[in-house]
Parts: C-alpha cells; structure tokens; sequence
C-alpha cells in the first residue's frame, strides 16, 4: 500500500495579516455529519452527552467541548468536528464521514467582522450573533458555514474544492478594508 | 428585501430561492381529470394584494417556506414552514 501524503485543503498557506484581521487555516481533524433518525432527536442527545460531553445543538448554535465542537449544519443536521465520532451515535442518526471534505479558516482581529460583511449577507453585529452562534448562509457565491468562536474570531466553512475561491474572497476583503485605514 | 426564515431567523433575499404561489401544496390526485390538472398547472388569479409564495432557504437551513407577502405594498407579513402547513392539513 502506497503511503499518500495527506494535505490539507490550503496546503503551505501562510497566515495571512492585512490591517488588525488574521487570516489561518484550521486543522478541522475529523468531521463526521450526523443526521437524527427522528425529528426529536432526544435519544441522540443523550448518547452525544455521554459519549463526547456535548448536546446537540440547537438551530444556528454550536455547542463545544475541550476541542471538539458540535456545528448545527441545516435542517436536522450537525456536524461533529475536532474528534472521531462515537460510533454507538450510528444508532439513533445517520452518521457520513466527511473529514478531509471541507475547508476550514479563521478569521480573527478587531475587523474580523468587517470583512466577512463585504462578502457576507448575515447580521454578524455582537449583540445579534454572538459567540457560539453559527449559521449557513452565502459567502461570495458559495455555500458555507460561519461560526462565531470567540469576540473577534470567526470560524469559516467552505467546501475543500472551494479553498482557492475563499482564499481569493477573503484576501480581496481583507485588503479592501485594510486600504480605508 | 429580507425574508423571516422561521428557523434562522429574517435573512436577505440572495439566500432563497423563489420557486412561485404556494399552490404546490394542493396538489389534485392523479385521477382528479383533466379540468382540475389544467387549473392546477396552468391558472393562477394574479390577484393585487396579499399573495403566499414558496421560497426554499437554499444557502441557509434548507426549509421550504410559504411567504406572505403583499404585491400592492411589498408588506412581508410573515412565513411559515410549509412542512408545518402540509401536516396541519393532513
């Protein structure tokens, strides 16, 4: 067996600081997406608990534990990301293996806000999305997922495929903002 | 223009996608004949005022969801899941 040599989606980028903002790449670990079997999903919740400490996350919410972080993801869909899923979870949701499948950034600074409102439609103001607070929404013309993690740090999905395009979107962003001081 | 989501919430418009009136949602039965299929697929009243819409939250959670919005004065009065609409009909 031929052993590959595994990369990640923006292989050998450098952060990147333009202005106050910081552009990284996140190493996501595995990212398993689990679907509830019924629409409760009370069981799920329970066996989530024991097993990784964390609930399933309400609509728009993300919930954490140490370095794992449970991502609402859609309608009766999460993301578990940052640990191997328990597969005892296989019993109440169906769980699909997507590690590798997605590109993961932050983005953190006094403007990190400001930027991802130029590429953004989503109210990102403090007092409406607040830390922990996720949604799915447009990010230029992708699909993507974007989590508040802290004050000023966001946390940025996109499609791997997508990586150059998002690097791209952010960069013209980020230096747009940069340039009015 | 911003569309109330009832799962994520008022979100702007370049998330949806609009697929028309709700009348998706009275399907006739297959057997119902030809007047009811015509009336179905082809007659809408086009009347000014309050109007219901399907839109499907494509870049947000994914819902499909019956606007009420108002074509005179562009009043977005609220949305439901159409899921929610079909089991209550059911």
């Amino acid at each position: 067996m031929v052993d590959l040599i595994a990369k990640t989606p923006m292989d050998g980028f450098v952060p990147l600081t333009l202005g106050n903002v910081t552009l990284s790449e996140m190493a996501a670990g595995p990212v398993t997406s689990i679907s509830p079997f019924n629409d409760t999903g009370k069981d799920l919740s329970a066996a989530l608990k024991t097993a990784h400490g964390m609930t399933v996350p309400a609509a728009n919410r993300s919930t954490a534990k140490a370095s794992a972080r449970a991502i609402w993801f859609g309608r009766e869909q999460f993301i578990l990301m940052g640990c191997e899923a328990d597969q005892g979870l296989a019993n109440y949701a169906a769980l699909t293996d997507q590690s590798d499948g997605w590109t993961v950034v932050t983005l953190k600074g006094a403007g990190a806000a400001d930027v991802l409102a130029r590429v953004t439609p989503l109210d990102l103001r403090s007092h409406v999305f607040k830390k922990g607070h996720t949604a799915r929404s447009d990010l230029m013309h992708m699909a993507s997922s974007i989590t508040r993690t802290g004050d000023d740090t966001f946390m940025i999905m996109v499609f791997r495929s997508m990586a150059g395009t998002l690097l791209h979107d952010l960069q013209r962003a980020m230096e747009g903002l940069a340039s009015r001081g | 223009m911003r569309l109330p989501c009832p799962i994520c919430g008022e979100r702007d418009i370049r998330e949806f996608y609009y697929q028309g009136a709700d009348v998706a949602l009275n399907r006739p039965a297959p057997d119902a004949g030809d007047d009811a299929w015509q009336d179905y697929v082809y007659l809408r009243d086009n009347q000014p005022g309050e109007h219901r819409d399907l839109w499907q939250h494509e870049s947000g959670c994914g819902s499909w969801i019956v606007v009420s919005r108002n074509t005179v004065t562009h009043e977005v009065s609220g949305a439901k899941l159409a899921k929610e609409i079909k089991r209550t009909k059911a």
